[in-house]
């Protein structure tokens, strides 16, 4: 039941979505403690699209930001999902790689240094392929590398969500943030849909497609940290408690006798509902490792 | 992807650079820098061709108004006039706060 509480609410929100990503980075930080890092006046755009016949973009869809967030010093890196899907190519990995790497060095000078990435995107980008998977594996590489020293915190608020390459970038982070809006999944529907036929996944059916990807399901299926309305303060809240909070006992990544534990007791013969996986992965993973 | 490129006179000296938008469906990306000498200089990459007259008619618009000396970059992804018209407007709002 919708209450007068709840409408006030949402007609109060500070809308996440509606920010591009510039506006998305620029409001995680304390105030005035923010600086764009190889900024649109920069110039550093990708030298494959034009020659393929498509418009780049000034800072190829990739903003990085330097300050502090909860007076510790981070970084944020954050895709424009309305730029080529927020597709990652050679200059937006190798912006996120060197963002993630310099936060690495600082850590490692004993300035910790968390990193905040915010996920719209599809993965890679089709037109520079292997650069673009290359990017990936890169920047795999420095998540890995900097959550040892401090956090590494993934946001998707939507609408494009985060799926591909990126959404394995994505499962090695130290937390995951997601709105309803947001969708998580490795193969996208649509890719689903391409490969295997409409039996398999009609990628317009909506509310199957957040039955299963949507932000509500992936936290409900202990897949993700927090779940946060579409509301900038919930966010930058979120985002906030997770780098006061400082790295978790055990990333998600690690746990892998436990997901292996659990993909093995699937019974795969029949059709699962996605009700029934929340009951039985809900329970936060790391309490369940314990018992 | 087609490329035009327009100059204009202009006097005024500005002070601020602004970036606004996003290469996005239906969307544009606008620089405006400060320029130097009494010329204006405009960049425009489209993705959609066979416009030209249309630009040129959209900036000699905004020209008629503004005053400005500068150096002006548009990546476009298929905006109508108005949207740039728009977004031209927004970028030196930008610049002159």
């Amino acid at each position: 039941m919708i209450t007068s509480r709840d409408r006030t609410n949402f007609l109060n929100r500070r809308s996440f979505l509606e920010l591009d990503a510039r506006g998305r980075a620029a409001a995680l930080f304390d105030e005035g403690t923010s600086r764009e890092l190889v900024g649109p006046f920069d110039r550093v755009e990708s030298p494959w699209l034009a020659i393929q016949d498509v418009t780049p973009q000034e800072d190829d869809g990739c903003v990085v930001m330097k300050g502090k967030i909860a007076g510790k010093a981070a970084v944020v890196v954050a895709l424009e999902g309305a730029f080529q899907g927020g597709s990652m190519g050679e200059v937006s990995g190798e912006k996120m790689t060197a963002a993630l790497d310099l936060a690495c060095a600082d850590s490692e000078k004993g300035i910790l240094t968390s990193a905040v990435i915010l996920l719209e995107t599809g993965g890679v980008r089709l037109q520079e392929a292997n650069l673009g998977l290359a990017a990936v594996a890169e920047i795999m590489a420095s998540i890995l590398i900097l959550r040892k020293h401090a956090p590494v915190i993934c946001v998707s608020a939507g609408t494009v969500g985060c799926f591909g390459g990126m959404a394995l970038a994505a499962g090695l982070s130290s937390y995951i943030v997601l709105t309803r809006e947001a969708r998580l999944g490795l193969n996208g529907p649509e890719v689903i849909e391409q490969e295997s036929g409409i039996d398999e996944w009609d990628s317009g059916d909506r509310a199957l497609v957040f039955a299963i990807n949507g932000g509500e399901q992936r936290y409900a299926m202990g897949l993700a940290d927090a779940l946060v309305e579409d509301d900038t303060p919930q966010i930058a809240d979120a985002v906030r408690g997770f780098i006061a909070k400082g790295l978790p006992p055990i990333h998600r990544s690690s746990q892998v006798e436990l997901y292996r534990r659990r993909i093995g007791a699937l019974d795969t013969s029949r059709q699962w509902d996605p009700s029934e996986l929340r009951r039985a992965w809900g329970t936060n993973a790391s309490e369940e490792d314990k018992r | 992807m087609e490329q035009i490129e327009f100059d204009y006179p202009s006097k005024r000296k500005i002070s601020r650079r602004a970036h606004i938008g996003v290469v996005g469906s239906g969307e544009l990306e606008v620089l405006l820098e400060p320029g130097e000498g009494e010329r204006s200089h405009v960049f425009i990459r489209t993705s959609v061709h066979g416009f030209r007259d249309t630009w040129k008619a959209v900036m000699d618009r905004f020209f008629a108004k503004y005053d400005g000396v500068v150096r002006i970059q548009i990546n476009d992804a298929g905006g109508t006039p108005g949207s740039v018209m728009m977004r031209l407007e927004q970028a030196v709002e930008v610049s002159e706060q």
